[in-house]
Formats: structure tokens, C-alpha cells, sequence
């Protein structure tokens, strides 16, 4: 998978072996993988409980300009940020 | 210390030190305790229900093998009813695919998979166990069929290091996500073997750069996590990422350290989880608080401008290599002692790879011999 297949209309999920837990102790949310996890902030938790195979990249930026009432191509540029370091990472895939 | 003591975030449970293979550069201490002396499955339960407690995310099950211990299912579904991220460090010997499905329907997250060659007959040489290799791809085909992560990690010494970039093709092959390669750490019974394991200068320069370029290749396919030589290095590990900072090994005997080779170190005080919690253990053990944080350096460490990257290196290399846990450790080439390290090096990558001494329980005193 190269990064230019990942288009509007890929559906990113997180791999197996790879999740989403709100850490009580450190009181915020990190994603855990195979020897390595990753505090998120508010906005990478919005991003990644969307990433379940079923929701299209470009459905992703456009829920989240809104919620955030930001401009598209600065959302979509955050989210593929996040996105494109998972796919090398080995953690998340897509339809 | 200046800051103030985060949570851990790892812990690496030794359950047993028995194991069917005898690996030469073992990470378990000389003297390693029997069966009879290993906790008991309620006491590793409690265990790790203070890590979870404490914010410990990710539970190492390792070893020896793990799977040598009976309850392992017990205690792979106790750490993921309390939440803990569950990896199962093992040599593949010892599991069957029964006991493997059972595993993934318990909640193991993932699975971490030692090879010691990625050609047969040298891999069973090395692990002195014939069949092993064949064991270890059967293992890694019912991993990655069930759609479980696979890290492979591979150690590196002068018997294997010709194939490091292999090993990461044949990590390809068996389907893993990610690979640890690994140069031996001299520590244990790698220490004690370090006159057959050491690589020369050249190889070990090759055999970086050539690891490196398939991590390159693979971008994407698998992540390649790359140990380096520590013997040719101009500065030292971040070792554990600082002492006692992020993670903790508890031994089969419930004691509570900050790492493999810490008990080495000598006049330091360690608790054990049978008698103190896990908490306590963490952060008001003397012997964990020995080397927190940078107050302990001495120079030219505590002056550097590298002392909140490396830490100072190994504190049990350190003792090991310089006589003084608390020196400099002396892969950092600015250790007056540093020199000396290449001539270890050189000396050691000159005797021949046979005649190692393999990783066995014994109650023979090879310590001697170090």
C-alpha cells in the first residue's frame, strides 16, 4: 500500500492488535500497539474512533471540519498527517 | 529528582526462567531459580492487577518461556480482564495450536516470536534445540493467520550476523508486522559468552547498513526496529530509557527491578512484589531510586548535553566494563575509559564462534568464569 492509493474514498481501520483506551491514570486517551503506545489529544481521539473500515477518508475531514468548525484542507492535512505515520507504523490499513 | 515520578508504562513478567532452548546470549541471570521457587498464579494475578492499577498499559509475558508454565492461559486472560496491552514474548516451543487458539480467545493482543537464524541448522545450533526452526515458522503461520500482530526479534552475533538483513526477509515471509533486530547486548550469559558472540568492527558495520536498507525497502510492510552494536558505538543506549523512568521487570521470584542485569550491581536494595505492592516497589525501592533522574552523574556525564537523551548509558555496563555502576558508561567515547572498549572488541571478535557456554538451570557456579 502506498500512500497515493490512500484517496477520499479509502476506509482506514486501526490493525488487530491495535486500540483505542481511555488511560485512568494518566487521565486521557492513548492508542496501544505492539511495544509502543501514543497519548492522543482530543482531536487524533475524534480521528481514530472513526477509522473502524466503514467511513471514508473524506467523510472523516468533512465530520470534523464541522465539529471543529475549521477549514477542510487544514483538517484534512492533520488527518492524514496522523494517518500517513499510522500506515507506516503498521497500525492502521484501509478498504 | 526534578520531575516528578510518572506512572510506568511497562512491565516485562519473567514468569519462569525454565526454558527448552539454551541460548547462548540469554538475557536471565547465571543463577536462575527453579520451579519450586516461582510465584504462584494467584500471586501473579494480584500482580498484575496493581500494574493495571499503577498504569502499567502494556504486560510482557516472557521468560525463559513462558509457556513452560502451566497456568499460562490463566494469567494471559487475567491481563486482559484488567485491561493490561498482553504480549506474549516466547521461542515458539512449548505452544501447541490448541493452547494458542485458547490464547487468542482469551485476549492476547499480541505475540513476539524469537528466531536464531534464518537458516535452519545454524538456528538450532544456536538455540540447541533440534526442530525449533521448524516449530517457530509453524508458530508464526498460526499468528499471523490469525490476524494477531507478529513481531519477529532476531539477536544478532558473529554466528548469524552474515544473515541480519535476511532475517528481516524471512520476518517478511512469516507475515510479521514488525522486527526487532537486535546486536547482543553483553549482559548475562551473552557476557560470559561475549569471546564467541563479539562481531568484528566490519561486520558489524555491514550488517547495520544492510538492515537499514531493507527497513528502507520495506517502508510500509514492516517496521524494523534496529538495535545497534553497542561494542562499535560512539555514544551508549538510552538503556530502559532511563532507570526506573518507564517500565520494571519483575523476576519468576516476584522481585520488583528495573531491569534484567540490575541485580548484578551490588550493595542495591530491591523489593519484592510478594511482600510490598507494586506501587511501593516502584517508586520508594532504594535501589530504583539509586540512578533516577540525573542527580547520581558524575562527570563528564553530568555536564553533558546528551544526559537527558542517553542517560548516561548502562548503569549495570557501567559496573560491568568500568568497576563503578555509577561511571560513565564506557561505550560513551567520552569515558576516559573508552579506548578500551575497542580493545575488548577486537580481542574478542578474534576467538573462535565455538565453545560457547549454553544457557542452562544449573546449580554450577559459571559465574566464576566471567
Amino acid at each position: 500500500m502506498s500512500d497515493d492509493d490512500f484517496t477520499g474514498e479509502s476506509r482506514p481501520y486501526l490493525l488487530r492488535g491495535v486500540r483505542l483506551k481511555h488511560d485512568t491514570v494518566r487521565k486521557c486517551w492513548v492508542l496501544l500497539a505492539p511495544e509502543r503506545f501514543l497519548r492522543l489529544n482530543g482531536i487524533s481521539v475524534d480521528i481514530l474512533q472513526r477509522c473502524d473500515g466503514s467511513v471514508s477518508l473524506g467523510r472523516i475531514v468533512e465530520d470534523l471540519a464541522e465539529k471543529y468548525v475549521a477549514d477542510r484542507a487544514v483538517v484534512e492535512r492533520d488527518v492524514r498527517a496522523l494517518l500517513a505515520g499510522l500506515l507506516d507504523k503498521r497500525m492502521l490499513a484501509y478498504e | 529528582m526534578s520531575n516528578p515520578l510518572a506512572p510506568p508504562s511497562g512491565m516485562l513478567a519473567e514468569l519462569t526462567y525454565r526454558c527448552p532452548l539454551s541460548c547462548p546470549y540469554c538475557s536471565n541471570p547465571l543463577e536462575m531459580a527453579g520451579r519450586q521457587a516461582e510465584m504462584s498464579t494467584d500471586e501473579w494475578k494480584r500482580i498484575f492487577s496493581q500494574a493495571a492499577e499503577i498504569g502499567v498499559l502494556h504486560a510482557h509475558l516472557s521468560g525463559g518461556e513462558p509457556a513452560s508454565r502451566r497456568d499460562l492461559l490463566e494469567l494471559v486472560a487475567h491481563c486482559a480482564q484488567v485491561g493490561l496491552y498482553t504480549n506474549l514474548i516466547t521461542s515458539g516451543v512449548g505452544l501447541t495450536k490448541p493452547l494458542f487458539e485458547a490464547l487468542v480467545a482469551a485476549g492476547l493482543d499480541h505475540v513476539q516470536l524469537s528466531i536464531q537464524d534464518a537458516e535452519a541448522d545454524s538456528a538450532d545450533w544456536i538455540g540447541g534445540y533440534q526442530g525449533g526452526f521448524a516449530k517457530k515458522i509453524e508458530v508464526a503461520r498460526w499468528v499471523a493467520d490469525s490476524g494477531m500482530p507478529l513481531t519477529v526479534n532476531a539477536v544478532i552475533h558473529r554466528a548469524n550476523i552474515l544473515r541480519a538483513a535476511e532475517m528481516v526477509d524471512f520476518a517478511v515471509k512469516l507475515g510479521a508486522r514488525r522486527i526487532e533486530i537486535a546486536h547482543t547486548q553483553y549482559y548475562g550469559w551473552a557476557l560470559l559468552n561475549r569471546a564467541h558472540l563479539m562481531p568484528t568492527r566490519e561486520q558489524s558495520e555491514t550488517a547495520y547498513a544492510a538492515v537499514e536498507a531493507r527497513r528502507a525497502a520495506y517502508k510500509g510492510r514492516i517496521v524494523v526496529d534496529h538495535v545497534a552494536p553497542d561494542y562499535h558505538a560512539k555514544y551508549p543506549k538510552a538503556c530502559m530509557s532511563g532507570w526506573g523512568r518507564l517500565t520494571f521487570n519483575v523476576t519468576p521470584t516476584g522481585k520488583v527491578l528495573p531491569c534484567h542485569a540490575a541485580e548484578t550491581i551490588p550493595g542495591l536494595e530491591f523489593w519484592n512484589a510478594r511482600e510490598k505492592s507494586l506501587a511501593e516497589c516502584w517508586a520508594d525501592s532504594p535501589g530504583f531510586n539509586a540512578y533516577r533522574g540525573t542527580d547520581w552523574m558524575k562527570e563528564p556525564c553530568r555536564s553533558c548535553e546528551r544526559k537527558n537523551e542517553d542517560f548516561g548509558g548502562c548503569r549495570c555496563q557501567a559496573l560491568a566494563l568500568a568497576g563503578d555502576a555509577s561511571a560513565t558508561d564506557p561505550i560513551c567515547s567520552k569515558s576516559p575509559l573508552h579506548h578500551r572498549i575497542g580493545e575488548i572488541a577486537a580481542r574478542d571478535s578474534a576467538e573462535k564462534v565455538e565453545g560457547f557456554t549454553q544457557r542452562r538451570l544449573t546449580r554450577e557456579k559459571v559465574a566464576d568464569k566471567v
